[in-house]
């Protein structure tokens, strides 16, 4: 028997010529976008040495930018290459916040109790 | 993206039933669902790797500086820090973007085009593959080639640095926890990451195969590669992570 209750969701997914133009443009600027921020990266851990900086307020604000275009990255990958900034927004929220949530505790707890366990091990 | 996702369909009627809520096939869900558990993980990995870390300098050891580690680049002897690294990070990068042309592709069911572009992506999966393959012989051997047992590992005796300057000299010092714990967390964070690369080229490489044999073809439509393309960005979203977190930081 036939059934018609199913939906072929990714029979919905074809794009004609022109759309599949406009998203190979988008898909070479996000390319562009890596590969700079990539370079940008690796300069400045070429030539600014964590071994000669580190403790300084330099070191400090280049590990904060170093996360900060870590997290552009991660968020152009994940919205444009793997599209999930073209999906539904409860479908987005069901992938990002259980994750976002987890991870933020789990990094919270595990840097505060280091620098606990660090200290109760040199006594 | 034209897709039944980007349509404007009433709430009610996407939350009353019989259809997906989300405009998602289930093997697309179940894939994203698959990829959150499998980031838990690796967040999981790189988190701890904040932790040894954090405990190791707050208890006073130095911890490896990896621009000081990882300053080899196949073919030269020169000093050339986390230039073969940046590398490694481009053809990933250059890999996924083959990827999402692939997927681009297949919507618009150019057989010819899809191909090309997985079979580039493979291509791609295989250069990481064997950079990653010299990066830990490399690392193990040290840079003039003579494999080492592990007491006096000859790239941590040549590169690590001590807070006062020292160079180390020999197994006693590597025995502390700094840089014991920093060999120990690239083998095992580069090996679990190598191994998703590892079987993403294994995937990517049967889903060529059927898009060649036209299996996508009869089928109308191209969504397995989507699926696989999903794990393969997964696999580069990983690397930017490993790459700041291990390599930059």
């Amino acid at each position: 028997m036939e059934r018609d209750d199913i939906i072929e969701y990714s029979l919905h997914a074809h794009h004609s010529e022109e759309d599949g133009a406009k998203l190979r443009k988008k898909i070479y600027f996000v390319t562009v976008l890596l590969s700079v921020i990539t370079i940008i990266e690796v300069l400045v851990g070429v030539f600014i040495s964590r071994s000669a900086n580190e403790g300084t307020n330099l070191w400090e604000s280049i590990k904060i930018g170093y996360i900060i275009l870590t997290l552009i990255k991660a968020g152009y990958i994940v919205l444009i290459f793997m599209h999930l900034g073209d999906e539904r927004k409860h479908f987005k929220w069901v992938i990002l916040a259980p994750y976002i949530l987890f991870l933020l505790y789990l990094i919270f707890i595990a840097l505060d109790e280091a620098v606990a366990v660090g200290n109760g091990m040199t006594m | 993206m034209s897709s039944e996702a980007s349509k404007a369909i009433e709430p009610k009627v996407l939350w009353g039933g019989k259809i997906s809520p989300f405009s998602i096939s289930y093997g697309k869900l179940m894939m994203w669902i698959f990829l959150v558990s499998d980031a838990l993980t690796f967040g999981g990995l790189l988190v701890s790797l904040g932790f040894a870390r954090h405990a190791a300098v707050t208890k006073g050891f130095a911890w490896p500086s990896s621009e000081q580690v990882f300053t080899h680049f196949p073919f030269t002897h020169a000093h050339l820090p986390l230039l073969y690294v940046a590398f490694m990070t481009f053809v990933l990068i250059i890999s996924s973007v083959t990827m999402v042309l692939a997927v681009e592709a297949g919507h618009r069911m150019d057989k010819k085009k899809v191909a090309f572009w997985l079979a580039l992506t493979v291509v791609g999966g295989l250069v990481f593959l064997f950079s990653q393959v010299w990066e830990w012989s490399t690392f193990i051997a040290g840079p003039d080639g003579d494999i080492t047992t592990w007491g006096d590992n000859a790239t941590l005796k040549q590169n690590f640095f001590l807070p006062t300057g020292n160079v180390i000299d020999g197994a006693a010092q590597l025995g502390v926890e700094g840089p014991q714990a920093y060999a120990m967390f690239f083998f095992f964070i580069t090996g679990f990451h190598g191994f998703h690369v590892f079987t993403g080229v294994l995937f990517n490489f049967i889903i060529l195969l059927n898009v060649l044999g036209g299996t996508y073809e009869k089928r109308g439509h191209y969504e397995m590669v989507e699926k696989v393309g999903l794990y393969w960005h997964f696999i580069d979203l990983v690397w930017v992570f490993v790459f700041t977190f291990y390599y930059l930081v």
